[in-house]
């Protein structure tokens, strides 16, 4: 992992390492009280906290999965009502062949189903997976992330961002390490 | 030993002093009111609003004792905040078995298989008369108190004692307990329901009516267990330490049991409706061919439809208030509920409603708020030396 020229128009920002979960938390507290706003947290277990903290702004996940749950709950309906009142129909005991009190069994298994999958897929998608290349990885120590290390990114997107202020800001916040990352 | 607690989250006085106000209001003008009902319409209709309203504080005791039991062998902050309201329900048992006889007094009245001679002219009544008696029905009543009583007995008692000696050992006596107890909550509950509400009409049968209760029951006491505990997180000391993060966690719960009462509800009927056949349709034809019907509409909309789709939000969850006044709101829809399954089986006309069936939920909901508060008073309303209360208080931080 070679680094690449530290100047900052090649720079994806500058990350801060911690040693605890909760030192992370307090690190992100402050980042956000000082104005930054592209800012990412990256810890070995997930801390709820951290989430309200970074991410201010709500996720549309959950009106995606809303919308395929009635898309699930739609298809089911029409499918059962297509097969026994259109294409086939059959007498079963007598039964009318729009028995929608029947239909609501398989309707709420596809509402179910389709809720799951948009929930699954929409949350990789919108994480933005698949990503074969992230910068954060060219910092050599950020391999610890996947063990007992915590690192908090202030990324140069970020209308306040300047190199040296953000690094000094980092190193105030009781960072374990402040390093480059390049892009 | 004893971990180390920096309080012990006990109330100085009453807890709850305005619950305990509306305890008293609400049963001193039910019984008011149910006297002058009794005179009004009758002993008929007095036992049979009686039986719905004890049938509905019965759940939301019997549910409690359950969720009680569930919590002790599976843990969970949910459970350690709630487990004191639900102690306190339990420790009602006692007086609720008083209370069970006027049902007793009223068993002429209520069900059709205590007359004299009906063996003679009804064959249906003839072949269940084995289980159907007095005798019989007595015994069981009175072996379903004792059990109940003795497992909510011992449970609360020992956690009582937990509180003071923070003995290890009592952890696992109440986990043993619940273990077996739950057994004998499910086989218990599911021959009362039969016994209290279904045996109300002795020729029509549902082999799911145990667990529609048990599930309806598990919704009265969440509905009712977070209700009780967003007005405990409103003062000292429970305002230091209950977070929206516990009050998302028992919404959740709260939609996970009205979708299981759904679930039991409409299978039941699905079930008897494919089947068609005469010896148990009459059960949803009397409740849809007559007026009955718009009860029946206000259940699938009211106890079902709306308060699911208002669960569904998660900023409703988190937000103490709004889901106190969902859980009041299913608590009201639990009584109807059980009116829907008591009332027409008695009222084969159509919808009918009196005094007496506000009357009576209001009183003895208003007796077994008092007696409720009272139970919770005098101790500690977290379970101080429970080793999951740290975790349970620090919630957010995993």
């Amino acid at each position: 992992m070679a680094h690449a020229p530290e100047t900052s128009s090649a720079l994806h920002g500058v990350m801060a390492e911690f040693d605890s979960g909760q030192a992370l938390v307090d690190a992100a507290r402050q980042t956000m009280a000082q104005g930054f706003t592209r800012v990412e947290a990256y810890s070995p277990v997930p801390i709820e906290e951290l989430n309200d903290i970074i991410h201010k702004k709500r996720t549309v996940l959950p009106k995606l999965v809303l919308g395929g749950g009635l898309t699930g709950m739609a298809t089911g309906f029409v499918l059962q009502y297509w097969a026994s009142v259109i294409e086939y129909p059959m007498n079963v005991g007598g039964r009318p062949q729009a028995s929608w009190t029947t239909f609501i069994v398989p309707s709420y298994e596809l509402t179910i189903l389709f809720s799951a999958l948009t929930a699954a897929i929409g949350m990789a998608l919108l994480s933005g997976l698949p990503q074969p290349y992230h910068p954060v990885f060219n910092v050599e120590r950020f391999s610890m992330a996947s063990s007992d290390k915590f690192f908090l990114v202030i990324e140069s997107t970020d209308p306040k961002f300047d190199q040296r202020a953000a690094t000094e800001f980092l190193k105030g916040t009781g960072a374990k390490g402040v390093y480059d990352v390049a892009e | 030993m004893s971990m180390a607690t920096t309080d012990n989250f006990q109330v100085a006085g009453t807890p709850l002093p305005g619950m305990k106000q509306f305890g008293l209001t609400a049963g001193v003008l039910g019984v008011v009111l149910a006297v002058a009902g009794f005179f009004i319409s009758g002993a008929d209709r007095f036992y049979q609003a009686y039986l719905v309203a004890y049938t509905f504080w019965m759940g939301v005791v019997l549910g409690s004792l359950a969720l009680l039991m569930v919590q002790h062998l599976s843990g969970g902050a949910w459970g350690v905040v709630l487990r004191r309201p639900f102690e306190a329900a339990v420790r009602t048992i006692p007086f609720m078995a008083v209370l069970f006889i006027p049902i007793v007094l009223g068993m002429h009245s209520l069900y059709e298989w205590s007359h004299e001679g009906i063996t003679a002219t009804d064959p249906v009544i003839a072949a269940k008369a084995l289980y159907l008696n007095t005798p019989f029905f007595l015994a069981r009543q009175a072996a379903y108190f004792v059990l109940w009583g003795t497992i909510g007995y011992l449970l609360t008692h020992w956690s009582a004692e937990h509180d003071r000696t923070g003995d290890p050992a009592l952890l696992d006596k109440m986990a043993r307990l619940s273990g077996g107890g739950l057994v004998v909550y499910f086989l218990t509950v599911s021959f009362a329901m039969v016994d209290w509400t279904m045996s109300v009409n002795p020729h029509w049968f549902s082999t799911i009516w145990g667990m529609l209760y048990i599930g309806g029951q598990g919704l009265s006491a969440f509905a009712f267990g977070i209700c009780v505990l967003v007005m405990l997180a409103q003062t000292a000391p429970l305002s230091r330490v209950i977070t929206t993060h516990h009050f998302h966690d028992l919404g959740k719960f709260l939609f996970a049991f009205l979708m299981l009462w759904a679930y039991l509800s409409f299978s039941q009927f699905l079930i008897i409706w494919s089947a068609n056949i005469p010896e148990e349709i009459p059960h949803y034809l009397d409740r849809w061919d007559n007026s009955w019907k718009y009860l029946s509409i206000f259940i699938i909309v009211g106890h079902f439809i709306v308060p699911y789709a208002l669960l569904l939000s998660r900023d409703l969850k988190k937000n103490a208030g709004k889901l106190r006044v969902i859980a009041t709101w299913i608590l009201l829809a639990r009584v109807a509920d059980y009116y829907w399954h008591v009332a027409p089986e008695l009222h084969q006309d159509g919808l009918t409603i009196s005094l007496l069936d506000v009357a009576l939920p209001l009183a003895l909901g208003g007796i077994f708020v008092s007696l409720f508060v009272s139970q919770l008073g005098g101790r500690s309303l977290l379970p101080v030396n429970d080793p999951g209360l740290e975790k349970a208080l620090h919630h957010h931080v995993h």
